[in-house]
């Protein structure tokens, strides 16, 4: 009798695996992205109920989207070192560094030739951080690709160097305020766009994701291949628009503080209702940054024969060499990549606090890393997606925003971020035995 | 086969390249006509492999020259080597193991659409076409290679070498981790291959394998050229003497290797 139940149980419980094998192999979602996605929500619950409800509320949401901008732009480029068997240990010195001469740009030098609050100084401060950021990336891949330096020192080099330069340049001064368009990357009130532009985002966001995968089963059909079951196609179209359209909900949720609402009442002479005036934030401009180039950068992953040679050259080096790819080229791309977000990055952080400061982005290199590795990048090579990345900066922030709100120990926290890390690896390597 | 009235496909001439003082290839000259199997032989070490990549372009040779077609060829990277039709099966088989077979068949060479972007999908259906003609049991393209049989992955090689249309192939111990019926496979292939007028470069430290299959053998021993025969004008105990003593028989010619 007992035994028989045994049976039924097994035989119960692996009709359920198989249930889930199917709907994974029909709608080709990657079992790692969804054990990532559940394991986000179970910390946001996690919080949620030891915070008394604080966490999952549009006003935590929203500043965890802004606060997680930096590291998640961050982060899709060190993928890119990452799968190619590097490191870079210098991007916080280099967010540093760029941060301050972007400050010292449109506070001190911008003004006196263009005029104080000229339209184009942000342009010229964002394009020349940019170029810095690139420049320094491409010096250090082409110390790794040419005098064959392993990345990890050139980076730790430079991660004394850039910081070093980041003090020497104003004597360690902080140099503020910003410039006022520029300070809109870095979110706040005037940093957001607003509720009927958010929702235009979200809708066009729709709309894409829509046509996506309609083109895609097009392709697909065109060469007679296998094809996702029509549901499945269903199913991720809301999947993916549902996500879109709740974050865009939960932005315009979020709400300017009612003295800010009522200034703003007033400039424009309007009068307030009875109920009070709810004007919305909407969707934060660093995060749209962040989105804007995760979505860039998963396509030149994906997309772009650059990317190809990417993972290519990360699970075989030498096979890639022999395939004819300029690899040494290909090293320096990379870093001069990581350069060019380590500005974006310096960008977003210097306009959220409205000053360059040589403290600047202390720290980052390791919550960059510990992103792209949660996000399941292998330092073995090969392996890594963009996707993964932004979800692990996400991780990293809602544990250190969660603790702050419980109310957790400094100390603790730093704990906490250390363990989860190397259990979070753990993790991974586990998966990847069981599946490959 | 009678080769004095075709022009040689592939002529190594002289060619040298040292390590470290070490003369890994001294003063080699081979060469090889359409439609010719030249087994390459000689103990791990001898410079065989050595030799084959200043002909692939993953070695710079320090002297000598390659003449393709009869005209001064400069093979500098693989991708001069393939620009001349030279393709090359590695005995590492140098697969990319993180992506799947398309992606390895067309890696470095990938079919893009218009806007410049890889167009994964008519890799995929060409991968498909080829690999049905060369191994019609395989179906996993969407797999990394990692997930692959040894015998699947070795396809995926061939399929790499043969798609881009080789005039000269070169295979370096290409049945080495394969079971019968899968060298078999290879065999039959090289046969369909002669027929074609592709000119292969076989290579191994084990006579059996290249033998059988070989028009003529040239074997090598410390980085030099033994000698060079028809294997129809020796037996396999003679080729044996020349790979082991380095002892050329009557119907070989000599070459600066040979022990006499």
């Amino acid at each position: 009798m007992s035994e028989d139940t045994n049976i039924k149980s097994n035989n119960k419980q692996s009709g359920f695996k198989v249930a889930i094998k199917n709907f994974l192999d029909a709608t080709e979602i990657d079992p790692r992205m969804l054990g990532m996605i559940i394991a986000l929500l179970a910390i946001w619950l996690v919080f949620d109920f030891f915070s008394g409800g604080r966490f999952i509320t549009p006003r935590n949401l929203w500043n965890l989207g802004v606060q997680s901008s930096s590291v998640a732009v961050m982060a899709t480029g060190m993928v890119f070192i990452i799968v190619t068997r590097n490191i870079d240990l210098s991007i916080g010195s280099m967010l540093g560094v760029i941060g301050m001469l972007m400050g010292i740009l449109q506070a001190e030098i911008l003004p006196d030739l263009v005029g104080y609050g000229h339209w184009s100084i942000w342009i010229v401060t964002l394009t020349a951080g940019i170029m810095i950021g690139v420049t320094i990336g491409a010096f250090q891949g082409s110390l790794v690709a040419y005098l064959g330096v392993p990345a990890f020192i050139v980076t730790l080099g430079g991660l004394l160097v850039w910081r070093g330069a980041a003090w020497w340049t104003t004597s360690g001064r902080t140099v503020a305020p910003l410039d006022d368009n520029f300070r809109l990357m870095g979110g706040g009130i005037n940093g957001s766009i607003g509720y009927w532009p958010s929702w235009i985002v979200g809708i066009i966001a729709c709309v894409a994701i829509l046509y996506s995968i309609v083109n895609a089963r097009r392709q697909r059909k065109r060469f007679h291949f296998p094809l996702r079951p029509l549901w499945a196609e269903t199913l991720l179209a809301f999947l993916w628009s549902g996500m879109v359209l709740g974050a865009v909900a939960v932005a315009n949720n979020y709400y300017l503080p009612s003295r800010v609402a009522a200034k703003i009442a007033e400039e424009k002479g309007l009068t307030i209702p009875e109920e009070g005036l709810f004007i919305s934030y909407g969707l934060p401009i660093p995060l749209l940054i962040a989105i804007g180039v995760v979505i860039v950068m998963h396509f030149i992953a994906t997309r772009t024969r650059f990317g190809r040679y990417i993972f290519a050259f990360g699970g075989n080096p030498e096979a890639a060499e022999l395939s004819g790819i300029n690899t040494k080229k290909l090293t320096i791309m990379i870093f001069a990549i990581i350069g060019g977000l380590a500005a974006i990055g310096a960008a977003i952080t210097t306009a959220r606090l409205n000053a360059a400061t040589n403290s600047l982005g202390i720290l980052d290199e390791l919550l960059v890393i510990a992103a792209a590795v949660i996000g399941g990048s292998s330092l073995s090579g090969g392996i890594g997606t963009i996707a993964g990345a932004l979800l692990g900066a996400l991780v990293m922030q809602s544990l250190q925003s969660g603790m702050i709100l419980v109310g957790m120990d400094s100390p603790m926290q730093n704990i906490v971020v250390g363990i989860v890390l190397v259990f979070a690896v753990f993790i991974d390597t586990l998966y990847r035995k069981h599946a490959g | 086969m009678d080769m004095t009235n075709k022009k040689p496909l592939v002529e190594i001439k002289n060619v040298s390249i040292s390590f470290g003082g070490v003369h890994a290839v001294d003063d080699v000259s081979v060469d090889l006509y359409p439609g010719e199997v030249v087994g390459l032989l000689g103990h791990n070490g001898a410079g065989k492999s050595t030799l084959i990549k200043i002909l692939s372009g993953s070695y710079k040779s320090d002297g000598g020259e390659i003449y393709i077609d009869g005209e001064k060829a400069t093979i500098k990277t693989p991708r001069d080597a393939k620009a001349y039709g030279i393709e090359t099966i590695y005995q590492t088989l140098a697969l990319a193991d993180n992506v799947d077979a398309a992606a390895n068949l067309f890696l470095g060479r990938e079919l893009t659409t218009p806007l410049g972007t890889l167009d994964d999908v008519a890799m995929e259906a060409a991968a498909r076409e080829v690999m049905g003609r060369l191994n019609p049991n395989f179906k996993k393209f969407k797999e990394p290679v990692s997930a692959l049989s040894g015998g699947q992955r070795q396809s995926v090689a061939i399929a790499r070498a043969l798609y881009f249309n080789a005039r000269i192939l070169i295979m370096d111990e290409p049945t080495a981790a394969l079971g019968p019926q899968e060298t078999k496979m290879v065999n039959d292939l090289i046969i369909e291959l002669k027929k074609q007028g592709i000119g292969i470069f076989l290579i191994s430290h084990d006579i059996h394998d290249v033998f059988d299959m070989a028009d003529r053998v040239a074997v090598m021993n410390n980085g030099k050229l033994v000698g060079t025969a028809n294997t129809a004008d020796i037996t396999k105990d003679e080729a044996l003497g020349m790979i082991i003593i380095g002892k050329v028989p009557e119907n070989a010619i000599a070459g600066s290797g040979a022990s006499q």
